[in-house]
C-alpha cells in the first residue's frame, strides 16, 4: 500500500528507535502532525522551537540516545536555530525535521519560506533539503547515522509539504544503502600511536588527564577509571566532561580552565605528560596558549581529526574513539603491569597536587545572606547526588560545575560551548521526559531562566516534576562580574533588580512556587521542593554581589588565578 | 606558503557553499577556486588555491575532509603536479602598438581572439608564474579587463624527487 511522505517519514523516525518528538506544528508541518497520532511516538507540545530543540538536546545528553525535534518552516525554523548551534558546538545527536514550503514555491520567498539549509550550514554536522519522496526514507537514515556516530552532532532535515503529502510504496532501506563513500570516521585507533601513548605515561612523573566530553559521548568512562586508578594519574575535567570520572574520587582534581580549580590548574601547568581525551583544548580551559602546559609531552585523542593541532602542539595524536583508544591503552599497560610499582612512581606528585588542593580548596565565606555556592552543596547533599542537574548560563552554572559532585556520566546538562542562557529548563524537560522517575534540578540564574521560562507550562501540562532552582541576585551575575573586575564597576545593563515575582509566576503557571530568603530556609525549602511530585520554582535570593572564583582573567596564564 | 589543493565532492546542490562557507566562516583564504565535472558522473572536483603555514593548511585540509559531501582532498603541493590557468585579457592597442604587442604575446605563446578599434582580447593558458608574468608585462599598454579561471591541476603519474 502507497504511503504519504508523512507516514513515511514518522516510520523512519520509529524505526531508528525515536520515542519522544519535541515540536511545535505549523502550516508547513502540518500533514505530519495529521499523521503523528498513528504512530507509537510521544510528542511534547513546546511554547517554543528554541525550547522544542534544547529539549531534545537535554533528552540526549541525559540518555545517550539521538533526540529529535520537529518544527515548522520560516520563524519554526529560525526559533530552532540556536538550539541547532547549542547542540553542535557541544558535539550532541540531534535530528531537526523542520517544514519546508511546497518544492514549486521553494525561492519564490513564499509564506513562511527560508531557506533553512543554508542558515544552518555551519551549525549543523550536516544537513538536507528533501527534493524528491524517493529520497526521503534514505536520507532520514542518513540523518541518524550521521548524527549518532564519529563526532556526534545535529543533523537537520527539511521535508517540503508537497513531499510530505506524495504517496509512494515504502521500503525500509538497508544498512548497506546508508553508507556514504565521503563519510567514514576513524574509530579504531593506530595502535603505534596507542604504544607511543604508553611510554609516554609510564616514563612520566607528573602526569595528568585532561578528560572532556568526548568521554561521555562514547561511553568511555569505565577504561579512563581503570586506567587513573591502576597508574594513579590525577584526573581534570571540562565542564562537558564532569562526571566522566567520579566527582568524589581522591584522584579528581575538578575542572579546570578559566573557573577551575587552583590544584587542576596548578597541575596542567607542572604536569610532564598530559593525556587529553575527547576534549578541545577550548579557550576557557588554556587560557594564554604560550604558557598552557609548557612542560608536558601532549597525547591527544579525538574522533575529530580537526580538533588535534588546532589550538596547540601534539606529541601522540591518536584520531580514535574514545572508549576504544582508552580500551587499547589499557590492553598495552595491562602487559606491562608487572614490570614495575607504576602507581607508586607517581606518589610525590599526588602529593603535591593534594598540597594545592589544600593550600586553596573550592570554598566560599559565609555571611549574613545566602550564598549561591551554599545552596549548590545543600542540593548536592539534599539530593545525595544522585540528581540530573541541568543549568542556565554564567555564575550559576559555573558554582553548580564547581560544587555539585558529579559521579557518573550524563548527570550534568550544560551548555558548554554556545553558552546559550536558556538552556537549563528545556534541557531539564528533556533529561525527565527520558527519566520520569529521576530527580532533575534546573540550577537557573534570574536572568537565564527568563530567555525560556515559558516552557514552564511545558513541564506543568506533561505532568514533569522539573525543580528550578532560581539563584536569584537580580543581575546578570557573570557579566557583572566581569565589569566589576575588569570595567571598574560600570555595572551597564546588567542590573535586573525589576523582577517577576517567581513564586506568583510559578502558581500563575500551575506549578509550585516556593521562596528562601534566609539561610535557614534553604534546606527545608529545597527538601520540600523535592518532595513535590510537581514542577517546582525555588526562589532563592542570594548575595547579590557574590563572584565565581577561583577566576582567570580572559586570555592570561592558568597560573594567574583570582582566588577568594 | 600558497598550496594546491584537488577536492574531490558530490556534485550535489549547496556543495560550493559548503566549501566556500568553510573557509569563510573560519577565516581561511581562498585566492582561486575552479570547480569542474570529473569522469565520473555526480562527482566533482575543485582546485583551490590557498595560502597560509602549515598549521592552517593542515586545518583546511582536516576541515574539507570533515565535510561529508566531500570524497577526497589531496595537496598537490607536495606531489609533483600540473598547474595551469586560463586567461582572458582586453589589452589597450593602438595600431602604433599592435605589432610590438603581438610580437611579445608570440614569446608567451598567447592567442589573439578578438580584434578591437584599439584593443585585442588575449587568451592564454600557463602556470601561475607566466600568467603573472605575462600580466605585468601587458599593464605598460593597459589593460582594460581581466578575467581568469583559477587553477585547474592534476598530479603527475610519475612522482620523480
Amino acid at each position: 500500500m502507497p504511503k504519504t511522505g508523512a507516514q513515511i517519514l514518522l516510520e523512519c523516525l520509529v524505526r531508528e528507535g525515536v520515542d519522544a518528538l519535541f515540536g511545535y506544528p505549523g502550516g508547513a508541518i502540518i500533514d505530519i502532525y495529521d499523521q503523528l497520532p498513528n504512530y507509537p511516538l510521544k510528542h511534547i507540545l513546546v511554547r517554543h522551537e528554541q525550547g522544542a530543540v534544547h529539549m531534545a538536546d537535554g533528552y540526549a545528553r541525559a540518555s545517550g540516545k539521538v533526540g529529535c525535534a520537529l518544527v515548522t518552516s520560516g520563524p519554526g525554523a529560525t526559533n530552532a536555530v540556536t538550539g541547532i548551534a547549542n547542540a553542535y558546538l557541544d558535539s550532541i545527536p540531534l535530528v531537526v525535521i523542520t517544514g519546508q514550503v511546497p518544492t514549486p514555491l521553494i525561492g519564490n520567498d513564499a509564506f513562511q519560506e527560508v531557506d533553512i539549509v543554508g542558515i544552518t550550514r555551519p551549525c549543523t554536522k550536516h544537513n538536507f533539503l528533501v527534493k524528491d519522496l524517493e529520497s526521503l526514507p534514505l536520507i532520514i537514515r542518513r540523518a541518524f547515522h550521521l548524527a549518532r556516530t564519529g563526532r556526534p552532532g545535529p543533523v537537520l532535515v527539511d521535508v517540503p509539504k508537497d513531499i510530505q503529502q506524495k504517496k509512494m510504496a515504502f521500503k525500509f532501506p538497508s544498512d548497506k544503502a546508508v553508507a556514504m563513500r565521503s563519510y567514514n570516521p576513524t574509530v579504531q585507533p593506530n595502535k603505534q600511536q596507542l604504544k607511543k601513548a604508553v611510554e609516554l605515561l609510564l616514563g612520566a612523573k607528573r602526569p595528568i588527564i585532561y578528560a572532556g566530553g568526548g568521554i561521555i559521548s562514547s561511553n568511555a568512562a569505565d577504561p579512563l577509571a581503570w586506567l587513573a586508578r591502576t597508574l594513579q594519574i590525577p584526573v581534570t575535567a571540562t565542564l562537558m566532561g564532569l562526571g566522566c570520572f567520579p566527582g568524589e574520587d581522591p584522584l579528581f582534581l575538578g575542572m579546570l580552565g578559566m573557573h577551575g580549580t587552583y590544584a587542576a590548574n596548578m597541575a596542567i601547568t607542572h604536569s610532564d605528560v598530559m593525556l587529553a581525551v575527547g576534549a578541545r583544548f577550548d579557550d576557557r580551559v588554556t587560557g594564554k596558549l604560550a604558557t598552557f602546559a609548557p612542560h608536558a609531552k601532549i597525547v591527544h585523542v579525538d574522533i575529530d581529526p580537526t580538533s588535534i593541532r588546532k589550538n596547540v602542539r601534539v606529541d601522540v595524536p591518536v584520531v580514535a574513539d574514545c572508549r576504544l583508544a582508552l580500551e587499547g591503552l589499557k590492553e598495552i599497560v595491562e602487559a606491562r603491569l608487572t614490570e614495575k610499582d607504576w602507581a607508586g612512581a607517581h606518589s610525590p606528585w599526588l602529593g603535591q597536587c593534594k598540597e594545592w588542593a589544600t593550600l586553596h580548596p573550592l570554598t566560599w565565606k559565609e555571611n549574613g545572606g545566602i550564598k549561591p555556592q551554599y545552596v549548590v552543596d545543600a542540593i548536592y547533599r539534599l539530593s545525595k547526588g544522585q540528581a540530573i542537574i541541568a543549568t542556565e548560563v554564567g555564575q550559576n552554572q559555573m558554582w553548580a560545575a564547581q560544587f555539585y559532585k558529579y559521579n557518573t556520566p550524563r548527570t550534568l546538562l550544560t551548555s558548554g560551548g554556545l553558552g546559550t542562557m536558556g538552556f537549563g529548563l528545556p534541557a531539564a524537560i528533556g533529561a525527565q521526559i527520558a527519566f520520569p522517575d529521576r530527580l532533575v534540578v534546573d540550577v537557573a540564574g534570574d536572568g537565564s531562566i527568563q530567555m525560556n521560562i515559558q516552557e514552564l507550562i511545558t513541564a506543568v501540562c506533561n505532568k514533569l516534576p522539573v525543580k528550578v532552582v532560581i539563584l536569584n541576585n537580580g543581575y546578570l551575575g557573570m557579566v557583572r562580574q566581569w565589569q566589576e573586575l575588569f570595567y571598574a564597576k560600570n555595572y551597564c545593563g546588567t542590573c535586573m533588580d525589576a523582577q517577576p515575582d517567581f513564586v506568583a509566576l510559578a502558581r500563575a503557571y500551575g506549578a509550585v512556587g516556593l521562596r528562601a530568603t534566609t539561610k535557614d530556609e534553604v534546606e527545608p525549602v529545597l527538601e520540600e521542593a523535592f518532595r513535590t511530585p510537581n514542577t517546582v520554582i525555588v526562589d532563592v535570593r542570594v548575595e547579590r554581589e557574590e563572584n565565581v572564583y577561583p577566576m582567570i582573567p580572559a586570555g592570561a596564564s592558568l597560573t594567574e588565578m583570582l582566588l577568594v | 606558503m600558497r598550496h594546491v589543493l584537488s577536492v574531490l565532492v558530490e556534485n550535489e546542490p549547496g556543495v560550493l557553499s559548503r566549501i566556500s562557507g568553510l573557509f569563510s566562516g573560519r577565516g581561511f583564504n581562498i585566492e582561486t577556486l575552479n570547480v569542474g565535472p570529473t569522469l565520473e558522473e555526480g562527482v566533482s572536483v575543485m582546485t583551490i588555491t590557498t595560502t597560509g603555514d602549515d598549521q592552517i593548511i593542515e586545518q583546511i585540509i582536516k576541515q574539507l575532509r570533515k565535510l561529508v559531501t566531500v570524497i577526497k582532498v589531496v595537496d598537490l603541493t607536495e606531489l609533483t603536479s600540473v598547474e595551469l590557468e586560463m586567461m582572458l585579457l582586453k589589452v589597450h592597442a593602438e595600431d602604433s602598438k599592435k605589432a610590438e604587442i603581438f610580437r611579445l604575446l608570440d614569446v608567451f605563446r598567447c592567442k589573439i581572439v578578438d580584434v578591437g578599434q584599439d584593443d585585442i582580447i588575449v587568451e592564454t593558458t600557463g602556470d601561475h608564474d607566466k600568467l603573472r608574468a605575462l600580466v605585468t608585462l601587458l599593464q605598460r599598454y593597459g589593460i582594460k579587463e581581466m578575467a581568469r579561471t583559477g587553477a585547474v591541476a592534476l598530479k603527475r603519474s610519475l612522482q620523480l624527487d
